[in-house]
């Protein structure tokens, strides 16, 4: 394991060092917001809180090109037309800087959905092999964190290449994967040993400060106990405005939707789209016919819910949540509605 | 300027069948000398047009739109110019707080026999194009990220102390609970946490326990009452047999701060819902805060709230083990701060003494409003292009929206009409708001839900204002929410508008 230190003023001209190579991702504010952005030389440090919307979309982004095609009529035949495909699979070398474990953790939870199983997602599967994750342990846990409840916490190394801790002058890199080790034993900077137990004292505090934790344990059995109990869900969701914020926010939310957009025989031709789709829109499961098995939101919220705490428990190998408690879909719902609060009755009562 | 030239811009046409299309044959037949940059598209009616077409347009590149019809009063369809006319001076004077020059629109009057005119017509509106030139896009504006801080000031004093009238509320409706005339009332508790509260379904007696009122209860209610009135309506179907006379559905009631009650008295105003259909629980408000400021007086967004105690203008926050104490002044939200109706008007039941704001108070105007006036078009451009990068498409902003009735038939979702894409480029994401902004012109109380609800912040709410502010002086101050009795004014039209005047090529 290699660690090293950084100090604060260097971060910025490390930061320059990997965006010659890297493409940068770090977060930044926007109004009230807290953005993940590509980081060029000449940006100001990286904002050291939990980004607002997850970093999920740069693996997984919320539009992206999967097949363009154009037609083309043969001058001579105008009843001959030829398609060509273009089925572009880029990966540019990238670093995700700034993340949170419960970040990091979320693509674990992709990983499931794009990488398990037998067929595997070109594009998501390119993107995941070229970046890398340095991931800020968390120092300041908010009201709405629970990363402690579903099995990680505010310094779990799950899923990233680089922990990095905030200590007295600077930080201490801590590299997890063999890619982060690499990145360090390459990066020049300097040991950080001898910092490494302030770090671990620092983040051992951390922990303490999260909501205290709640025993979901039981949590997939209940909720599968609970499938037809409707006046359970009809109560909890009452109040939710089937707005796709709190899936958008997520870092483990993986559904989308495939569209075709433009002409093919205009000249931009045509574009197969994969774009985020949410649970929570009665448009997800509409069928054709007009029949939707899922009509009223209560049924909608069940399989959210369901799909983080005991769906995934069964098709994930490891028995995993999807859900890494980062509080986002509690945070930002209009409503604020809780969905810690769904699991405990659902568990309680 | 001609094709010969090379110098052609992009300017597009709606011209109506009956006479402007007509007007344009004669000129056509005539053989009178036009310039040939407008393409032209021909529609039934200029009531046809829709504003979000010569929008459309603009957003995907046109320089100029030109829109013609049939005189007033000449309408093959009597009334359709009537309707075009209000909306498309609604779209003229809404272009620039989106960056976009409002003379690239403009709408006039042509009828067929009029060859000349309409010679004379195109001829000014190319000429006006080119001199303005192409359009600039929104792919080249410099974005702005940044957001307007300041505050304004206090249209009357806040307070978070509560309302001492709450028991008298609570007793109201837990009698008309127990009474079971109704299907729930909505209301509000307290959240997760101290300064967040959450919509409360109360159902029975019991539940109105909970009900809370003050600073924290920002939600609108009037948000849900279309959902719930239709809930109400399928409980009451449940076993009712083909043939068997349909039962009375129950009521929805529910609790309403000023604000809340605009939305529920424009839904009535629009008859999206029935009087008879809700029962209402009124009291006065003293404003609410935005979580927002209040966690930026502590600095700290991570801050653990454990109590909070108002007295008058002053809220005390007890946080990570530190009280601290902050003025309504600071940390009200931003249409508590203009609000001039914090009671509701229309009501069943009324708790405690309405709270009233002097007739003659003028609120400042809001402060996006006053940054946005203060850009040129090229920054509004970037404004809304910086802002729009990052919206997620969640639409928490249309589904907050207490007028936002489509919801499930939204055309956003829809492929046919195809108004926007799955595509996420700023102009496409964008787009959709600039629909939910004139779907709301005449229509916006001003409630604020659809920034508030933003997870991200963005204001689209400026956008929804600027028609407010224009059809304040179109309509002589009208404003949406306040009358039961008032038709909204895209609902209707006047023979002789008195402030929009009739033939705006001219001022060209
Ligand atoms: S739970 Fe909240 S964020 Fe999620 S759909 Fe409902 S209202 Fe929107
Ligand atoms: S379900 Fe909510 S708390 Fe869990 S990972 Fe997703 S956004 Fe975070
Ligand atoms: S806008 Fe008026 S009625 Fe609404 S919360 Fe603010 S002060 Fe109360
Ligand atoms: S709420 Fe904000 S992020 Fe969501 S669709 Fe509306 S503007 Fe975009």
């Amino acid at each position: 394991m290699t660690i090293c230190f950084l100090a604060t003023e260097g971060l910025v001209p490390w930061l320059a060092k990997l965006a010659q190579n890297y493409r940068v991702f770090a977060p930044r504010r926007e109004g009230k917001a807290i953005i993940f952005r590509p980081w060029k030389e000449g940006d100001k440090a990286p904002v050291p809180l939990k980004a607002t919307v997850a970093p999920k979309g740069v693996m997984f982004p919320a539009c992206e090109t999967l097949v363009s095609y154009k037609t083309t009529k043969d001058p001579q035949q105008l009843d001959k037309v030829s398609l060509t495909l273009k089925a572009p699979v880029k990966a540019e070398p990238t670093v995700l800087f700034g993340c949170r474990s419960c970040d990091a953790r979320g693509f674990v939870a992709l990983d499931k959905a794009y990488l398990g199983g037998k067929f595997k997602d070109p594009y998501y599967e390119a993107r995941r092999n070229a970046t890398l994750i340095i991931t800020h342990t968390c120092d300041n846990p908010t009201p709405t964190c629970f990363c402690t409840w579903v099995n990680g916490g505010p310094a779990s190394p799950e899923g990233s290449d680089v922990l990095m801790t905030a200590v007295q002058g600077g930080y201490v890199l801590e590299g997890i994967s063999q890619k982060g080790n690499d990145l360090l034993a390459g990066s020049g900077l300097p040991d950080g040993s001898d910092k490494l137990n302030e770090a671990r004292a620092l983040r051992t505090e951390a922990a303490k400060r999260v909501t205290p934790r709640k025993d979901l344990s039981k949590a997939a059995e209940r909720l599968k106990a609970r499938f037809t109990d409707m006046d359970f869900w009809i109560a909890q969701t009452a109040k939710c405005l089937s707005c796709g914020a709190c899936t958008f926010m997520c870092p483990t939310c993986q559904c989308f939707n495939i569209t075709d957009e433009g002409d093919p025989a205009s000249e931009q031709g045509g574009q197969r789209l994969r774009s985020w789709d949410y649970c929570m829109s009665p448009m997800f499961t509409r069928e054709a016919s007009g029949h939707n098995p899922r009509m009223v939101k209560a049924a909608r919220m069940r399989n959210r819910v369901s799909h983080k705490y005991w769906y995934s428990t069964e098709y994930s190998p490891d028995g995993r949540f999807s859900c890494t408690g980062c509080g986002r879909c509690i945070a930002q719902c209009p409503v604020s509605l809780d969905i810690r609060e769904i699991v405990v009755k659902a568990i309680e009562e | 300027m001609s094709v010969l030239t090379g110098k052609e811009l992009r300017i597009v046409g709606f011209l109506c069948n009956w006479c402007s299309y007509g007007g344009a044959d004669t000129a056509g037949v005539a053989r009178a000398t036009q310039p040939t940059d407008l393409r032209i598209i021909r529609v039934p009616c200029s009531g046809r047009v829709n504003p979000l077409f010569p929008l459309k347009a603009l957003l995907s590149g046109a320089d100029g739109v030109l829109v013609s019809g049939c005189h007033p009063r000449d309408c093959h369809y009597s009334a359709g110019n009537f309707y075009a006319r209000r909306r498309l001076e609604l779209l003229k004077e809404f272009l620039p707080i989106i960056g976009i020059n409002p003379d690239r629109f403009e709408y006039t009057w042509v009828s067929a026999s009029e060859g000349q005119r309409w010679q004379q017509v195109v001829t000014a509106f190319t000429d006006r194009i080119h001199k303005l030139g192409p359009a600039p896009r929104f792919k080249d504006a410099e974005p702005i990220y940044d957001l307007p801080g300041a505050l304004t000031s206090l249209v009357r004093p806040l307070d978070c102390g509560g309302n001492p009238a709450l028991d008298e509320l609570k007793q109201q409706i837990r009698d008309a609970l127990a009474d079971g005339h109704l299907h729930c009332v909505v209301g509000w508790q307290q959240g997760y946490d101290p300064i967040h509260a959450t919509p409360l379904h109360m159902r029975k007696p019991e539940d109105v326990d909970r009900l809370i009122w003050g600073p924290f209860n920002i939600h609108s209610t009037a948000n849900m009452i279309t959902q719930l009135i239709k809930e109400a309506q399928d409980a009451a179907m449940v076993g009712v047999k083909r043939g068997d006379p349909i039962p009375p559905a129950k009521k929805v009631g529910v609790v309403v701060k000023g604000c809340d009650s605009k939305g529920l008295v424009e839904l009535l105003q629009e008859k999206l819902i029935d009087r008879n259909a809700v029962e209402i629980f009124a009291m006065g408000c003293n404003g609410t805060v935005s979580t927002d400021r209040i966690l930026a007086k502590i600095g700290n967004t991570a801050a653990r709230v454990s109590a909070v105690s108002g007295k008058g203008d002053t809220l005390t926050v007890t946080a990570d083990g530190t009280e601290y104490t902050m003025s309504m002044n600071d940390i009200a939200q931003d249409k508590c701060r203009a609000c001039k109706m914090p009671s509701a008007k229309v009501y069943d039941h009324f708790a405690g003494e309405p709270v009233t704001v002097a007739e003659d108070a003028v609120p400042e105007p809001a402060a996006i409003m006053a940054y946005l006036d203060s850009l040129t078009l090229d920054q509004r451009m970037g404004f809304w292009k910086g802002q729009m990068e990052r919206c997620i498409r969640c639409h928490a902003c249309r589904n907050a929206c207490p007028m936002c009735v489509c919801r499930e038939v939204c055309v956003a979702d829809s492929r046919e009409p195809h108004w926007v894409t799955q595509d996420d480029t700023v102009t496409n994401k964008f787009f959709f708001q600039l629909i939910h902004a004139l779907h709301l012109a005449g229509r916006c109380t001003g409630c604020g839900e659809c920034n508030r609800a933003c997870p991200v912040g963005i204001p689209v709410g400026a956008l929804k204002m600027q028609t407010g502010r224009i059809v304040q002086r179109l309509f002589d101050g009208y404003q949406p929410g306040t009358d039961a009795d008032a038709i909204p004014p895209f609902l209707g039209y006047e023979v002789e508008e008195k402030n929009i005047p009739e033939h705006h090529i001219e001022r060209a």
